[in-house]
């Protein structure tokens, strides 16, 4: 018990740390909040305009939905990947790598410490993000179901902080490029997980590789909720392979980012910043 | 996990490591026709007592760092051993790492963050009560001279030598038992390296903590050490205390250890700094 609470507080102190960055780091966080408020409306005004640009009948108010909820779905995911694909990119950046990787902290409690603040952090700035939007807009919420949205969120998140240490592997491997490869991730998500269109319009092979990412079922899921009051157990296509994906990806991504830190220390990559 | 009863604190045992490096860049395949081989420290032993303060003294690209680096389990040895009270660095990571701690030469911090928020960051990674850290951190900042209003400015609005007192105030929160410091002087200014200096001495009186300290100033090494190993191209060439190392190496008497450097490894320490590693 006393090894729990041991580990849970050096959890905290990563929740702290990035805290206090962002609070230090205010300027950037306004910038990017802006830009990402800017690009929710650009998008979702694209939903808004679809009956001028095409000339016929729309059901325009389905469509800003439609497009809102891949934005803000997309923006919280987004950001809680990165946080944690950048887990070691950023601490390569101030220079603190080999202060964190020499104190007598478990990688997986470095890790919590990472996924705790991310999902906070992605909550906070979706709910920001989603007031300002919402000004915008007249959306009709009466058939949302918020419980379902909830768990969706939820399993999703799971997920993607598996795939987001998966993806944490590239830059303690490649020290040079890795940063960029997570980017490379992020945008292949992008493109095939339906986040602005359903994925049945994507060619047969991108279809394939959408029905792996876990985006596509939290997007499907999410839909369901919100736009057509899905309870839980509507869910079950969407919920049980985004669980499937979590539970395998999470001690598949822990292994491998345990190997590759081993590496790392036989080869001296550590520290080395390109 | 520390045993009061073992008199080593650390023990080197035939350890070496190399690594390649890469000489030009390639973009695709053949990557490994370009790399070469760098022997940073060879079959490399050594032993430091409980309490001592031990110098590893060495050119740049000597392989100094590489050593500290391989005791702070932060590298992994492709040869022989090492024991920090009779840890095995590589086996008993953890162990290791709950006795020790570091200062590098380039103090690694947060530098938007307050010394109140690094250090309590490390606090929490060490384990320690969140509440009495923030007690013993101004005390301990206090003590090393840092003002009570400064201890929640930014790092990076402060000079290297206020920076290096806060990366020993790190240290120090957390009761290091090894005590690893990386060139802690390199960079600072007469007065601020006469400052750590005595911080050092301090550290060793009033804290049971062993300190290994790597250098390549020789003033510095012979002020400070109770012993000092010569570590040459990866090698260690001398292992003694300053004064049997002049003695025996010295020519006649006033020998300073810059002589001895001289005399064991064929240069003076600056042109050894010039010329290229590996």
């Amino acid at each position: 018990m006393a090894a729990l609470v041991e580990e849970l507080r050096a959890s905290y102190a990563f929740v702290e740390r990035n805290i206090n960055l962002t609070r230090r780091y205010w300027g950037w966080e306004i910038v990017f909040l802006v830009y990402s408020i800017v690009n929710s409306l650009a998008v979702t005004f694209i939903g808004a305009a679809m009956q001028e640009i095409s000339g016929q009948q729309v059901n325009t108010a389905y469509l800003v939905l439609y497009l809102l909820i891949g934005t803000l779905v997309w923006s919280y995911l987004s950001v809680v990947f990165d946080a944690i694909s950048e887990m070691i990119t950023w601490e390569r950046w101030e220079g603190t790598i080999e202060y964190t990787f020499m104190a007598p902290v478990h990688r997986v409690t470095h890790m919590v410490g990472t996924v705790l603040f991310a999902i906070l952090y992605g909550v906070l700035r979706t709910a920001v993000i989603l007031a300002v939007v919402s000004l915008f807009f007249h959306l009709d919420l009466g058939r949302a179901n918020f419980l379902s949205a909830t768990v969706v969120l939820l399993v999703g998140s799971i997920s993607f902080v598996g795939l987001g240490i998966v993806a944490a592997i590239l830059p303690l491997t490649f020290t040079e490029r890795g940063s960029q490869m997570t980017r490379v991730v992020e945008a292949g998500l992008l493109l095939v997980s339906g986040v602005y269109y359903p994925i049945e319009v994507l060619p047969s092979w991108l279809r394939a590789i959408a029905r792996v990412s876990p985006a596509t079922y939290v997007l499907q899921g999410m839909r369901r909720s919100i736009m057509e009051g899905a309870d839980l157990l509507a869910l079950g296509p969407s919920l049980v392979p985004l669980l499937a994906i979590g539970l395998a990806s999470i001690p598949i991504g822990v292994f491998i980012f345990g190997r590759a830190e081993w590496a790392a220390r036989r080869n001296g990559t550590l520290k080395r910043n390109g | 996990m520390f045993d009061r009863s073992v008199s080593r604190a650390l023990e080197v045992d035939a350890v070496s490591k190399r690594f390649l490096d890469r000489l030009f860049p390639l973009p695709f395949g053949r990557d490994r026709a370009a790399k070469r081989e760098i022997i940073a420290v060879d079959s490399v032993s050594l032993v430091v007592e409980r309490g001592q303060i031990y110098g590893i003294l060495g050119a740049n690209g000597s392989g100094k760092s590489t050593l500290i680096r391989l005791i702070s389990t932060l590298l992994i040895p492709d040869a022989g051993r090492i024991r920090v009270f009779g840890h095995d660095v590589v086996r008993e990571e953890m162990a290791v790492k709950r006795l020790i701690n570091r200062v590098s030469v380039e103090a690694a911090f947060f530098r938007v963050l307050s010394p109140m928020e690094n250090l309590l960051y490390a606090a929490r990674l060490y384990g320690l009560d969140a509440r009495r850290a923030r007690k013993q951190i101004i005390e301990i900042l206090e003590r090393l001279g840092l003002d009570r209003d400064r201890v929640h400015e930014p790092l990076q609005k402060m000079s290297r030598g206020t920076q290096q007192k806060v990366a020993i105030a790190r240290a120090l929160l957390t009761s290091p038992v090894l005590l690893l410091l990386d060139e802690p002087t390199t960079g600072l200014d007469p007065r601020s390296k006469r400052e750590v200096q005595k911080l050092i001495l301090d550290l060793r009186a009033t804290h049971d903590a062993t300190i290994l300290l790597t250098t390549h100033d020789m003033e510095e090494a012979d002020r400070l050490c109770d012993r000092v190993a010569i570590l040459h191209r990866g090698r260690i060439v001398a292992d003694a205390v300053p004064s049997e190392l002049k003695r025996v190496h010295g020519e006649g008497p006033g020998a300073s250890l810059e002589d001895v450097f001289m005399r064991l490894t064929g240069h003076r320490l600056e042109e050894d700094e010039a010329e290229p590693v590996g």
